[in-house]
């Protein structure tokens, strides 16, 4: 591809120079052999899917992390490993995603926390509100020092942050998805203020997921996936569709039908289900309209979705994460209110019912966070299979051990889940059968319509072709999926239609045939746009 | 499969173990600062609890407390809540019991009237432990907070209703019940004479066991500990976490307020002010020494009982609070003990299963 992951040729010293960063946690290989390269004066943007190794690698900047391997200067100088205390002296200052303030505490006593101004041994208040006030003009941005940061919205909170960094000296700023909680005018308004920090020799990295706000303000873009540096471009030489690919980490789409081929599997009934027009009630599994759902800080996370799916068809939500995806399987499993909008199953109402009627009701959810909600760790691979089944496998408020043992040799059979013991902690296998429990307990039961949510994420190959194969399966014994999923590749491979979530909205739908990585990417980035319904 | 109940077996009695061994090292010093020989002390110690009637059957009786308010505690942990209210709701237990055996007539059969003061116990227990949970589930305010606050609250209220409207004069109990008494073992078996033990270590038992089928063999177990194990994941099967905490608050303070007839019904037939006396607290001990598991708790509690009448019987060579002290000390010793223990089970297998 184009560009390579070294400095574009220039010699100069560089603001931040990391070289072969490896990072381990426990089984998690977060960062290996990660570079990047950060001229002085420059806003410089870090993308990559959540999990890509962002976050690790700006930590081993900040000193939170000491690198396994691998090299770190700033400024010319070998900094490797050194601490947070080194890493604020020489001016790195972070601002997290989530805010470290004092709500109780004002802007100013906020910003000068820990290097507070003192006259005769005592906190001089007076000229902390001075100097922050001072900071704030030059900086241009606006604060109150006198109030209190529990009053504050997230975009003033977001500004003490910078202020704090600033106010201890930072030269190298790093803003960790800063964007994440802010609304649009806000967002305009930080762009001018790194622009100004930058022109007046700041120097900045923003870690963002969101490709629009990366050519609108970067400079040089340094692409991670997998814990590994995969590109180093310029913005002005790139595309948004390029970094999408750079992301994703896949050069060619691959329709159903392709990759069925190269997978060798037979796609019976193909032509039963391959209608792609919204339909109406009477043919559609699930149909919701007009959903409304709150994301944090009641932001309109999911704003206003409509669609369908029929019986054997999948509909894929291809999308940029963060963009309403989780809120949007959340709220149609019951796990989230529903603010306002429609929501039918086989014609019948479900906007009100809870998880367990809604399962009832035969609606199917393989969760995206299988650790935090999909399974139970501590519970045996019998019990997890049995989680939100629980009255089936009672009888009269007894759990039918016979039942759920039965149960558990059937599928630890059918779904080929390894090791094949039905009474070890679920939290002890690898995180592909973890995920082939889920997927057995969720497709073995009668269903009529199942929510997929990164149904492969993390998942090694094998159990891949696997599970995409019992989807397929589904599909073709007439369920409605949606699936949901950050591998545009896989939404590619397995959707009849594709639909295209962009800040909480679908902004196109169009047959799989129809869709390929470039065209869905313009809308993924929101630089095309075009409300579909 | 049987190895891996092994496993589990080793895994919940090892720590315990260690934390025991590091209890006794650290009493020997203890009692060694007294110039006296441990061995001397520990022999007495355990003469004066297993080594007769008396003393055992004081253990006995001691133990029945702290199994229920153990219970309590552990049935509460595995839903995920701190229940420390099991004081008060083992108090509310024997005052609503002792209200109950003064109303009944000395005429009604004495094993029906029993039966309705032991429902009452339950029922005093489970109105103390029914507020925190609701205040948790309804507008979340922690349960931890709520019980010790409710501890003073209801302490205080009990004490007020016997001092104004109850009391005998000149002390700080009730009247004697007139039925619902429950039987001593002495009367059947005369060697345990003079100790407080009772049948109540029957329903003790009995509790235990339904405690256990209920965490591990019901819908409702099932549901309670996933919600203990991981709210998220319970919540996303179906399960209403709201509904478990109201249930799990108020079985915990309905079994802490069953351990109120151990006082009331089966030793002094009267409710007295302060005859909780810590048992309450000390069941979060039992709770945690116990691993949360019935039988755990059973023996836990059999242990705590022990030291606790051991103290009395060691006296005249150290001050009884060196009970407490080693008392301390195992709590602490399991605390720690329990996932380094395991780590070293673990890694100590690691060669074989390879």
């Amino acid at each position: 591809m184009t560009g390579s992951p070294t400095a574009t040729g220039n010699q100069e010293a560089l603001a931040i120079r990391m070289e072969g960063i490896d990072k381990t946690f426990g089984a998690v290989r977060a960062n290996r052999g990660a570079t990047l390269e950060v001229r002085p004066g420059e806003i410089h943007a870090l993308v990559g899917e959540n999990g890509a190794g962002k976050s690790t690698l700006m930590k081993v900047l900040g000193g939170l992390q000491r690198p396994d391997a691998g090299t770190l200067q700033v400024n010319g100088r070998d900094v490797t490993g050194w601490s947070t205390s080194d890493a604020i002296a020489a001016g790195i200052g972070v601002v997290h995603q989530h805010f470290m303030l004092v709500p109780t505490l004002t802007v100013a006593e906020n910003i000068v926390l820990g290097m507070e101004p003192t006259s005769g041994g005592r906190f001089d208040y007076a000229r902390a509100v001075a100097d922050v006030e001072k900071l704030s003009r030059e900086t241009g941005l606006a604060v109150s020092a006198d109030r209190k940061v529990s009053e504050l919205s997230v975009g003033e909170a977001q500004r003490v942050e910078i202020l704090k960094t600033l106010y201890r000296g930072a030269k190298i700023l790093v803003l960790d998805e800063p964007t994440a909680v802010l609304s649009p005018p806000e967002v305009r308004e930080l762009w001018t203020v790194l622009r100004k920090l930058r022109d007046a020799g700041g120097t900045i990295v923003l870690i963002t997921h969101r490709l629009d706000e990366v050519i609108e303000i970067s400079e040089t873009i340094t692409v991670m996936r997998a814990g590994q540096t995969v590109e180093r471009l310029r913005t002005a030489d790139t595309t948004p569709a390029q970094i999408a690919r750079a992301m994703v980490g896949r050069e060619v789409a691959l329709t159903a039908r392709d990759e069925a081929e190269a997978l060798g599997l037979k796609m019976q009934g193909e032509d039963v289900a391959l209608g792609f027009h919204p339909s109406d009630d009477m043919t559609s599994a699930i149909r919701v309209t007009d959903l409304v759902v709150l994301g944090a800080n009641k932001t309109r996370a999911v704003d206003g979705i409509t669609f369908s799916i029929r019986p054997g068809e999948i509909l894929g939500i291809a999308g940029v994460e963060g963009n309403g995806q989780t809120e949007l399987i959340e709220a149609l499993a019951g796990l989230r209110p529903i603010a306002s909008g429609l929501m039918r199953v086989n014609g019948h109402d479900t906007t009100l019912e809870n998880v367990s009627e809604r399962r009832d009701g035969g609606v199917s959810h393989i969760p995206e966070d299988r650790h935090r909600r999909g399974l139970i760790l501590d519970y045996s691979i019998a019990d997890n299979l049995v989680l939100g089944l629980q009255n089936e496998f009672a009888k009269r408020g007894i759990m039918d051990g016979d039942r759920i043992s039965e149960n558990a040799q059937k599928r630890i059979q059918d779904f080929d889940i390894r090791p094949p013991s039905a009474d070890l902690p679920a939290g002890n296998l690898s995180g592909g059968n973890q995920q082939k429990v889920i997927v057995a307990r969720e497709m073995g039961r009668a269903f009529s319509i199942l929510l997929a949510s990164q149904p492969t994420r993390g998942v090694d190959v094998g159990a891949i072709e696997f599970i995409h194969s019992q989807i397929r399966a589904a599909r073709v014994a007439g369920k409605a999926i949606l699936l949901v999923s950050a591998e545009l590749n896989e939404v590619l491979a397995l959707s009849d239609r594709v639909a295209v979530m962009y800040r909480g909205k679908l902004t196109k739908v169009i047959p799989a045939s129809e869709a390929s990585e470039e065209t869905l990417g313009e809308y993924m980035t929101g630089t095309k746009k075009e409300d579909a319904t | 499969m049987s190895s891996r109940l092994r496993e589990q077996l080793e895994e919940a009695l090892f720590p315990p173990i260690v934390a025991l061994l590091v209890a006794l090292i650290c009493g020997d010093l203890l009692i060694m600062s007294y110039g006296q020989s441990p061995a001397t002390v520990y022999r007495l110690l355990l003469e004066g609890t297993w080594g007769n009637a008396y003393g055992f059957g004081q253990v006995l009786y001691k133990a029945t407390t702290l199994t229920f308010t153990g219970l309590a505690v552990s049935l509460g942990i595995r839903a995920g809540l701190f229940n420390v209210g099991a004081e008060s709701q083992l108090a509310a237990g024997g005052f609503v019991a002792a209200l109950l055996g003064l109303g009944l007539s000395p005429h009604l059969p004495g094993i029906i009237a029993i039966i309705l003061c032991i429902i009452a116990a339950a029922f005093g227990g489970a109105i103390v432990g029914a507020i925190p949970g609701w205040l948790r589930v309804k507008f979340g305010a922690h349960e931890v907070i709520v019980t010790i606050m409710l501890n003073f609250i209801v302490l205080a209220l009990l004490n007020y209703i016997v001092a104004a409207r109850l009391h005998m004069p000149e002390t700080l109990h009730t009247p004697e019940i007139h039925n619902g008494a429950i039987p001593r073992l002495d009367s059947f078996i005369p060697a345990f004479h003079g100790s407080a033990a009772n049948l109540t270590i029957v329903l003790a038992l009995i509790t235990a066991g339904l405690a256990w089928f209920y965490m591990f063999r019901t819908k409702r177990g099932f549901e309670l500990r996933a919600v203990g194990l991981q709210p998220d994941a319970a919540e996303y099967g179906g399960v209403s976490v709201g509904g478990v905490w109201m249930r799990a608050m108020i079985l915990s303070g309905a079994i802490a307020g069953l351990g109120g007839v151990n006082y009331v019904l089966g030793y002094k037939q009267y409710y007295e002010e302060g005859f909780a006396g810590g048992s309450g607290f000390l069941g979060i001990a039992v709770a945690l020494v116990g691993r949360n598991h019935p039988v755990g708790v059973v023996l836990a509690a059999l242990f705590f009982a022990t030291l606790s009448q051991g103290g009395l019987a060691i006296h005249a060579f150290v001050p009884k609070q060196m009970v407490e002290v080693l008392q301390g000390v195992v709590i602490l010793a399991v605390a720690m003990s329990v996932p380094e223990v395991r780590a070293i089970l673990r890694r100590s297998r690691k060669p074989v299963a390879a």
